[in-house]
């Protein structure tokens, strides 16, 4: 029944996007071909395994131009979706070791073929963010998380909207570019406290 | 008193040079202003040269259980003619009756010139750290260096040249992989940058041009010749993906994309990157 939808609503999508390539090309493009290329691109290597190209729905919404607009209706499933995926500490601790955390966002390890597959991940937070303020080799995709604490204060709303984001982005941004660390499995809920931490400790350097 | 021999001063000359490199790749934390300084003070004394070298010497060699030189090689501009032939690349090929860049066409000719084998030719086509260059890498960075100054004008001409253009423009934008990652997720806007990294927006023209007509080039954190191929494929491993095949249809697409963007602009390759 669920997979049934799955497999409408994918259909429906499949549609939408040959239809919006249209174009000059011929039959060598569209869907079907581009498939093909894909299928015969790419060989298994190390933990990355040739699943890791199926796209899922999400993904293939979000297979855009950035400046290309998606439909309000979609963007509100693709966000409703995404909040739906999160799941909160259970013991409702969310702030582990800032220190830990540090870590985590320094390290870019993990995942790729070249990682060893049990070395530990980390989240590369600086590849895309600003966060403490003595670290210069901060990346700019992602806006400046330098003093978190004192831009989005320590309540409940702030933390819970926090882990959201860091489970899940496309919660409240639709086809965001940041990776789904909680939903995808990248960090472990342990590794997303410490980052929490980093980001509401006010021993943290971020905050500092 | 003896003026001292060329040959004694040439290498004193390559010392400096090579410190003023190990240097460069060192500095991760190199800000843009002296990186350019360093790419321009280092233009006349490329790596890459040595490369293009040993490229000339393989091409004209005759190898291979044929015993046959590459010179006959057709790279879209009739057979042995290599002058602006990489700023017109990839593009179709009656013979084979499709899409080839050079990588991929320089293998082609190894195979049906020189008899090589398909298999043992593309086994390893990037060198290792700290190893020799491959046949592959030197070959390509001869024949990109004579198109240096061509202007590049990659067709869109026959059908699968517009087929590929098209695929490839999807592909770049094809998010996939446990980081839901895709081409334009690091070179789809304008100014960013990956740590400090600066990353050309490789949907636009601008961007597309500063990357395409610098690609071979001598990686000097890697200590050797690079090129598109291994650009790309590079790429793919840092988005979480398997492992790009060597000369496959996508990573033919995906350089058609970005040669066609990047039309119009002066081949300047094999070009020197950090």
């Amino acid at each position: 029944m669920r997979a049934n939808r799955v497999a409408q609503s994918m259909a429906l999508v499949m549609v939408a996007c040959s239809a919006e390539r249209g174009g000059v090309a011929g039959d060598g493009t569209g869907q079907a071909a581009l498939e093909k290329v894909v299928a015969s691109s790419f060989r298994a290597r190390g933990q990355a395994g040739l699943d890791r190209l199926q796209q899922s729905e999400m993904q293939r919404i979000c297979s855009r131009e950035p400046t290309d607009q998606l439909p309000a209706d979609l963007q509100q499933r693709l966000q409703r979706e995404a909040l739906q995926s999160v799941r909160f500490p259970e013991d409702g601790r969310w702030l582990g070791k800032w220190q830990q955390g540090e870590k985590i966002a320094q390290s870019g390890t993990g995942m790729q073929y070249s990682d060893a597959a049990d070395a530990p991940r980390g989240g590369g937070c600086y590849g895309c963010h600003q966060l403490s303020g003595t670290e210069i080799a901060y990346g700019t995709i992602g806006p400046s998380l330098y003093r978190y604490l004192e831009r989005k204060g320590a309540g409940s709303d702030a933390m819970q909207r926090a882990w959201t984001q860091i489970w899940n982005a496309h919660a409240y941004n639709a086809c965001s570019v940041m990776p789904r660390f909680g939903d995808a499995g990248i960090l472990t809920p342990e590794q997303i406290r410490d980052v929490m931490a980093l980001l509401f400790d006010p021993q943290s350097p971020v905050n500092r | 008193m003896q003026t001292r021999p060329s040959s004694h001063a040439l290498p004193r000359a390559w010392l400096r040079k090579a410190f003023a490199i190990a240097a460069l790749a060192c500095t991760e934390a190199i800000a843009t202003d002296p990186l350019s300084e360093y790419r321009r003070m280092l233009a006349d004394d490329n790596p890459a040269e040595l490369a293009v070298a040993r490229g000339e010497e393989l091409w004209k060699m005759p190898r291979g259980p044929r015993n046959a030189s590459l010179a006959g090689c057709d790279l879209g501009k009739g057979p042995g003619v290599l002058s602006g032939a990489y700023a017109a690349l990839p593009r179709h090929f009656a013979d084979t009756g499709s899409v080839m860049d050079l990588e991929s066409r320089l293998v082609h000719c190894m195979v049906t010139i020189q008899g090589l084998a398909r298999a043992e030719v593309t086994a390893a086509p990037f060198s290792e750290r700290g190893a020799a260059q491959t046949d592959l890498e030197v070959l390509t960075a001869y024949v990109a260096a004579q198109s240096r100054g061509a202007t590049i004008r990659v067709p869109q001409q026959a059908q699968d040249e517009l087929d590929s253009y098209a695929r490839g423009r999807d592909l770049f934008f094809r998010r996939a992989g446990p980081y839901d990652f895709s081409c334009a997720s690091c070179h789809g806007a304008d100014g960013q940058r990956i740590r400090l990294q600066e990353l050309p927006n490789l949907t636009r023209t601008e961007g597309a041009r500063s990357a395409f007509a610098h690609w071979p080039a001598y990686r000097v954190s890697h200590g050797a010749v690079r090129t598109m191929q291994w650009r790309l494929s590079d790429c793919v491993r840092q988005e979480r993906l398997p492992e790009l095949l060597f000369g496959s249809p996508a990573s033919i697409d995906l350089t058609m994309y970005l040669g066609v963007l990047a039309s119009g602009a002066t081949m300047d390759a094999p070009s020197l990157r950090r």
